[in-house]
């Protein structure tokens, strides 16, 4: 401090005090000079760098210290608007030091990317320009958006795989709740490409509503959907007991008389069976028409038994009206025109059984408490201005109520939503995430005036949904063409003429695919005319047995008649066939004797088939594919031949594997298959 | 020298508020002597999601009967349990959800409960997480390996693997499959059981799985061996 005290020419000689203000300030000034590089010397990325070398030279890994290369390391992808220095600290991500398994020199786990192509910031979020761990990685003032809890990290691959995806098994599953339980009703989510999803569900119009059910079965319904069935999808609205019971009033005034009232059915009591017999004739008619495939029934351990592509029958003789039931078995599409239900060709007596059948499927408690007062004007009033209000009419067709538009929050962009524009609820977490989370689980937790109805979702669904939504960025939708990979979308096939008239009438495509439309529950039959052979065609048209005994979704008995089950034999062979199913891919002429015998060689030593096939029901077990014992009355030859040389290529996903099979490996595994014929000419 | 011991009074005033503030550890109102797994062990979930079930543990008293009322604490490297001390019910049993962290592979998780005399009582579970290729090895696993290669049967998925002689072994083998080496295994898959002198029922997959498939299924298998599979080679510590 010495070394100031000289005189200054200006002034006098300063004063011993105001030198030690000069000195003090001087120093603060040093000080503060010294702060920004003594910050980027104690920097966190510099002290992992160095433990880094530490544990290598430790290792005495002379290359490793050698070939590391310090300093600031940045990712920049700028078509991705990636500007990444995660590999500051994390400078192990390529495993090179092998066996850390404490962060920051973890190797990263196999993904199908290149990190240096696609980032961090890209899968994982946080700040990618920061270089200190609390910056990068939480949320501060300046960053709202921290790392992605690793539950969420398929939302990463979900930006630019808009479809279905192998290896990330939430986001696909988020994608098909969105659709499934209806979200995409109210919500718009549209993806990077354009596509808008569309909802999976098919919520039943509630125009006839009073000719199907009770005024207080619907009361009961809307006030907990789920205490009449566990499995439903509607959501709880948390009605009041006055509200629910207005409601009801309007729905019940406002229903009309449906095509299906006009239909004369006949009194119960002319087709009625009754006693033992007619309980188990109804049992068995309910499992051979494989109502289960569709519908659940909850057994009496509680479990739920059969699908859920229909709604949950379990309480169901306490909803629908006797003369509604039988209406419906009668023809399903008379009531609801775009039912995925087919029609089934029953006569009287069946349905009169099954109708029976059902409607002892009842809880007697249910409906004991429910007394409302009559409907008033009032009553029925309030209750629309309350339909109108909770918007019913994005899911449900209602006379006298329009659809609303732009009813709830766009979801598009959600998962970049800045958290100001946020409302959180009072105690929880301030990140994305946990908000998403939170209202998918419990909506009217962020207050009681709310209108987004409380889903039934098990926590693991909640995630997936919280998942897809995630994927939903702004960054996505700024990423080049080039890079956002789109689902296949349905196409609009619809078959053409009388046959086309028929399998709507027999909704085949609610289970079947064709040329890229339909479902996926039953095979696709874009090319069943070359697959299979005209006589079995017609056959199990008439008598569908199963070809896999194991499943327990099978195609029903539709009671076709003659003429019926010919359109369709005929439309199916003539207008479903593959390409390259001719003679010049495979000659049948060579399917001899020797060839059979050479292929029954392979088929039982080399190739092992019978392990998952029944070639000879005597010797073998295997059932995981469908039993070949009368194949050769079923497949066309030149399909087997196909088949068995890519089973894949002509169905996608089918568990058969592809051998790799020689042609002639292939020619006399066919001939051997065409030998297996049914004994009295097709069927079993 | 006052001021400094004012300062460390309010130090240890701080550091005593601090301790208040952490969540209350529940008063166990009973000891047991043993603490065993009802089920939740060994159980599969994606990194960073909980577990499909929860952790169901019982404490025995010495005479074997269940306690009601003893504390169970919960550890794990990584896991979060929710909650992670809780006392047991009337059965003397203690429910808690876990939630695997980051990294893909084991996570160890440890219960204890104090012992009356002092000292605790402590048993150890094994819970899986599986990374990316894990998961898409889970994935093929379900679709073409499960028929045969796990025994149990549902209505939906009857399993083949009573049919077949030798029967296939179960994935979680680790004492069979832990002695074949990845590149057999690997071969095994791709060209079908034949390759290395085994079975013809073992289909060879080389032409329907890419290779990127077959190693995540080995990949799979290996994650879920018991007893846990150990990478050959060096080994170092952290």
């Amino acid at each position: 401090m010495d070394d100031n005290n000289k005189p200054g020419p200006l002034r006098s000689r300063p004063t011993l005090r105001e030198l030690a203000y000069f000195g003090g300030v001087s120093l603060v000034l040093l000080v503060s000079l010294a702060i920004a590089p003594a910050k980027n010397y104690f920097s966190d990325w510099r002290h992992y760098q160095k433990s880094y070398l530490k544990i290598a030279a430790e290792r005495q890994s002379g290359t490793l210290v050698r070939s590391f290369h310090g300093g600031i390391r940045q990712t920049w992808i700028a078509k991705l608007g990636v500007v990444d220095r995660c590999e500051s600290c994390h400078v192990n991500m390529n495993g090179a030091l092998v066996g850390a398994t404490a962060q920051p020199f973890r190797k990263h786990p196999p993904i199908p990317h290149e990190i240096d192509q696609f980032g961090c910031v890209t899968c994982h979020r946080g700040q990618g320009p920061a270089t200190s761990v609390e910056e990068a990685h939480y949320t501060t003032e300046a960053w709202e958006q921290p790392l992605l809890p690793a539950k969420y990290l398929e939302s990463g691959c979900g930006q630019c795989h808009l479809g279905p995806l192998e290896g990330a098994p939430k986001l696909s599953e988020g994608r098909n709740l969105l659709s499934s339980m209806g979200c995409v009703h109210c919500h718009n989510v549209s993806q990077p490409d354009g596509n808008q999803l569309t909802p999976g569900d098919n919520p039943p119009p509630l125009t006839h509503i009073a000719e199907k059910t009770s005024r207080e079965w619907i009361y009961a319904w809307i006030k907990n959907p789920q205490a009449y069935a566990a499995s439903a999808s509607m959501p709880n609205f948390l009605l009041n007991d006055q509200d629910a019971a207005d409601i009801s009033a309007f729905l019940m005034a406002q229903s009309t008389p449906s095509a299906a009232s006009k239909v004369k059915i006949k009194p119960v009591a002319a087709a009625s069976p009754s006693g033992a017999d007619a309980a188990t004739e109804a049992t068995t008619l309910y499992g051979a028409s494989f109502c289960s495939s569709c519908h659940a029934v909850q057994n009496e351990a509680g479990n739920l038994v059969g699908g859920n592509f229909g709604p949950e029958l379990t309480r169901v003789g306490n909803k629908v009206n006797p003369d509604w039931l039988r209406r419906w078995l009668n023809n399903p599409a008379a009531y609801h025109p775009d039912t995925r239900m087919p029609h089934y060709r029953m006569d009287d007596k069946q349905v009169a059984l099954l109708s029976t059948f059902l409607l002892a499927k009842k809880d007697n408690d249910l409906l004991a408490n429910v007394h409302l007062s009559p409907s008033t004007a009032d009553s029925v009033a309030h209750g629309k201005k309350l339909v109108t209000e909770a918007g019913c009419a994005a899911c449900h067709q209602i006379n006298g109520v329009n659809p609303p538009q732009n009813f709830a929050p766009d979801l598009t962009r959600v998962g970049s939503r800045a958290l100001a524009q946020v409302v959180f609820a009072p105690g929880m977490k301030h990140n994305l995430p946990d908000y998403i989370a939170a209202k998918i689980h419990d909506p009217r937790s962020f207050g009681p005036g709310l209108k987004m109805p409380k889903f039934t979702l098990t926590d693991s669904q909640t995630d997936a949904l919280a998942t897809a939504l995630l994927a939903q960025t702004d960054r996505a939708a700024t990423y080049p063409k080039e890079l956002i990979i789109s689902g296949a979308r349905p196409s609009n096939y619809h078959p053409g003429g009388d046959a086309g008239k028929l399998m709507d009438d027999l909704r085949c495509l609610s289970c079947h695919a064709i040329n890229g439309n339909g479902g996926d529950m039953a095979p696709d039959l874009t090319w069943e005319g070359s697959a299979v052979q005209r006589a079995w065609l017609e056959e199990f048209l008439k008598n569908p047995n199963t070809l896999r005994p194991a499943l327990i979704r099978r195609m029903p008995k539709f009671n076709l008649n003659p003429r019926e089950i010919k359109t369709l034999a005929d439309y199916i062979s003539v207008a479903y066939q593959g390409p390259g199913f001719d003679s010049q891919t495979l000659d049948t002429h060579s399917l001899n004797a020797d060839s059979a015998a050479r292929g029954k060689q392979l088929f039982y030593s080399k190739y092992g088939c019978q392990s998952c096939h029944i070639a000879d029901y005597k010797n073998d077990k295997g059932y995981v594919g469908p039993a070949l014992t009368s194949v050769g009355t079923r497949l066309t030859p030149v399909w087997t031949y196909k088949w068995l040389k890519d089973p894949n290529a002509l169905r996608a996903g089918t568990l058969m594997p592809n051998f790799g099979l020689k042609d002639e490996e292939a020619r006399d595994l066919t001939a051997f298959l065409m030998t297996l014929k049914a004994k009295q000419g097709g069927g079993k | 020298m006052k001021r400094l011991g004012l300062l460390i009074f309010a130090a240890a005033l701080l550091l005593a508020g601090c301790r208040h503030s952490s969540p209350q550890t529940p008063k166990p109102a009973a000891y047991g002597t043993q603490i065993t797994e009802v089920s939740g062990g060994k159980q599969l979930a994606q990194v960073g999601s909980p577990l499909p079930q929860p952790l169901v543990l019982q404490v025995n008293g010495a005479d074997g009967n269940p306690v009601t009322g003893a504390l169970v604490t919960f550890h794990g490297d990584g896991v979060q349990f929710t909650p992670a001390q809780a006392l047991t019910d009337s059965s003397g049993q203690v429910t808690v959800e876990a939630q695997l962290g980051y990294n893909p592979g084991d996570y160890q998780v440890t219960a204890e409960t104090p012992k009356s005399g002092g000292g605790a009582a402590s048993m150890s579970l094994r819970e899986i997480a599986l990374g990316y290729e894990q998961t898409v090895g889970r994935m093929l696993n379900d679709k073409y390996c499960i028929r045969c290669h796990d025994p149990e049967s549902t209505p939906e998925r009857v399993s083949n693997l009573d049919n077949l002689s030798p029967a296939p072994h179960q994935f979680t083998d680790g004492a069979t499959l832990n002695r074949i080496s990845d590149a057999d295994l690997t071969n095994m898959i791709a060209h079908g059981g034949p390759a290395l002198n085994k079975s013809p029922q073992m289909p060879a997959y080389g032409a329907t799985l890419k290779p990127a498939e077959i190693k995540a299924m080995l990949s799979y298998i290996r994650t879920i061996a018991d007893p846990p599979y150990q990478t050959p080679g060096v080994k170092y510590g952290k």
